[in-house]
């Protein structure tokens, strides 16, 4: 059996991640982690004529870069999995016509990241394919235009508000050995807190992480010391607070490994209120930043929880509440 | 003298509208809505043309200027045309700031591209 | 209070609140020198064209109107408005600013179906309820 307790898959034959590719634009090449990303575009338009082009070019760099890099073709590829944060997941559809395999479309808003990674690495493990290539992406510009206001509106955003991560991030998971392996997944619940300001999704998504983050813990009895890492994928800085507070009421200690990576992407100076967010937030940080910190040695393994505030305008216009979701991924360093 | 007024109740205005935006978690559309009727309700019984007469631009930058004219479009025409008035004096002043903010946009919007 | 036990209001403690004097502050302050700086144009205009009072105000509308325009073009006026906030969108500023930013954000879906489809879609409410309201006290005062 498999599934390990009630939320919990441990993948019992070796999954590894086999390459990454990650593309960011101008902000991110401006934060902290700006050097370690594959492909930095130094205007927000990244070379396509309208803001969705932008995010569908990002997207597929992204994934010619992780192609590339494993040195395979995409018609190789068994399965691809993909989405991202647009109304019909265009970006990834229509990515999905230049990949010549089948195609499996998922939304998990923001955590759809670890979504299609744990999907894949399932696949991988029941021998239902033997490379799965998994993508996502989120530009600024376009989830701003279609969750908020026109971009050049002037609105006075609170200090709770985030800032979506323009970028693309690929992964192609197989059975072939790497340094990086997925152990096991954890795929949340929906939970709704009932909170309902869009422009405050930190405190939205903390009770989802929370309750994936315990349950992950319970289904294979570990404790927070047995992760070198654990990393929530858009929390922010309303957020974070209140996932370690959640977890501690819980009876889980965290404060000493724990982080976030809408923390991690941008500087506090550059004007992103609260922090980072969007599909590609925790996408490009852990598979650019986390991964090569696993690479020289500083973390053996990992837990990712990607958040998402499953989101709608029309919903918030109809005077309801955001539901959320996370999804946790274990990657291990696999040396010698 | 009237640079004060001017200073003093159009910073009051939005003093006041921010504090409401605030405290009371409106949108700017909300209290944008708010004010033009709140110029519409004023300008109808004259209360806002003697706030203009106090403070000049500080009364008609705000957005309630802007219901103050549609209003005052209407009553200032009711003599010459009767009921005919309210339907097209409700633009005689209003729609000059109106028809150029329509004209305008369309313009910058041939013209340039969002910054994002 | 535990976040367990009513998540919806022991969380308000983890919420960093706007600070209300300082945006108060920005918003009279930045509000005010506007309007200071509208009332000038409108003397200027008196004077240095001849022209009646109501022509020079409705001037300086329009003056005010372009300049927000234009700054919207380039991209600058939503910066300007998260640092002023009330006090450059609540006036007539922000009314072009609104309409002129979702005509240049929707020109990727074309002339019709975009710019001029959403061109309302922020400062409609603005027009609808302007008009709604002053037709009916137009009509209360053509009755009584």
């Amino acid at each position: 059996m498999r599934l390990a307790g009630k939320q919990t898959w441990v993948f019992e034959n070796d999954v590894y991640i086999q390459a990454t590719g990650t593309v960011v634009g101008p902000f991110e090449a401006e934060g902290p982690l700006g050097s370690q990303f594959d492909v930095t575009y130094r205007d927000l338009y990244c070379g396509g004529k309208t803001w969705e082009l932008a995010e569908r070019r990002l997207m597929k760099e992204a994934i010619d870069i992780c192609l590339q890099k494993a040195n395979v073709t995409a018609d190789n590829v068994d399965f691809f999995l993909a989405g991202d944060l647009l109304n019909q997941n265009v970006t990834s559809n229509y990515t999905a016509r230049d990949i010549p395999v089948p195609f499996l479309c998922m939304f998990g808003a923001c955590s759809t990241s670890m979504e299609t990674l744990a999907v894949g690495a399932a696949l991988v493990d029941g021998e239902f394919a033997r490379t799965v290539l998994t993508a996502t992406s989120s530009h600024n510009a376009t989830a701003e235009r279609q969750f908020r206001y026109p971009t050049e509106l002037g609105v006075q955003k609170p200090k709770t508000a985030t800032f979506t991560v323009t970028g693309g991030a690929a992964a192609l998971i197989g059975r072939e050995k790497s340094l990086f392996r997925i152990s096991a997944a954890t795929i949340g619940r929906v939970i709704d807190a009932g909170m309902k300001n869009p422009l405050d999704m930190g405190s939205a998504m903390a009770p989802a992480a929370a309750a994936t983050i315990e349950q992950h813990f319970l289904d294979l009895g570990a404790s927070p010391d047995d992760y070198d890492l654990i990393v929530t994928g858009d929390l922010s800085k309303v957020g974070s607070v209140i996932v370690k507070e959640l977890l501690s009421e819980s009876g889980y200690d965290v404060a000493t490994n724990y982080n976030d990576c809408g923390l991690m992407i941008y500087r506090p100076t550059q004007g992103v209120f609260a922090g980072g967010s969007g599909c590609a937030c925790c996408a490009v940080v852990t598979y650019a930043h986390l991964l090569k910190e696993m690479q020289q040695g500083r973390f053996q393994k990992i837990l990712v929880v990607a958040t998402g505030a499953l989101l709608s305008p029309t919903m918030i216009q109809q005077k309801q509440s955001i539901p959320a979701i996370a999804h946790g991924v274990v990657i291990e360093a696999v040396r010698g | 003298m009237d640079y004060w007024m001017a200073f003093l109740i159009g910073g009051m205005i939005c003093g006041i509208a921010q504090l409401v935006m605030d405290i009371g978690k409106f949108s700017q559309i909300h209290v944008m809505s708010g004010l033009v009727i709140a110029g519409v309700i004023l300008g109808s019984i004259g209360a806002y043309d003697s706030l203009i007469d106090i403070a000049g631009a500080g009364a008609l930058l705000p957005i309630s200027g802007f219901g103050y004219l549609l209003i005052k479009g209407i009553l200032s025409y009711k003599m010459e045309n009767g009921w005919m008035s309210i339907g097209s004096g409700i633009f005689q002043l209003a729609g000059l700031e109106l028809s150029f903010t329509i004209v305008l946009s369309f313009f910058i919007a041939l013209i340039c591209k969002p910054k994002g | 209070m535990k976040l367990k036990e009513n998540y919806q209001q022991a969380v308000k403690v983890f919420q960093p609140k706007p600070p209300y004097v300082l945006n108060g502050i920005k918003a009279f302050f930045i509000g005010g020198l506007l309007c200071l700086a509208g009332e000038a144009l409108q003397k200027g205009y008196v004077f240095l064209f001849d022209m009646s009072l109501l022509e020079a105000q409705h001037l300086m509308l329009l003056t005010f109107i372009f300049l927000a325009i234009v700054l919207t073009g380039i991209g600058t006026y939503d910066s300007f408005s998260q640092f002023a906030g009330a006090g450059a969108t609540i006036l007539i500023t922000g009314f072009a600013n609104a309409l002129a930013s979702a005509a240049l954000e929707h020109r990727s879906e074309g002339w019709i179906t975009g710019v001029a489809n959403h061109m309302f879609k922020i400062g409609g409410a603005v027009i609808v309820y302007g008009i709604v309201v002053a037709y009916l006290f137009g009509t209360i005062h053509l009755i009584f």
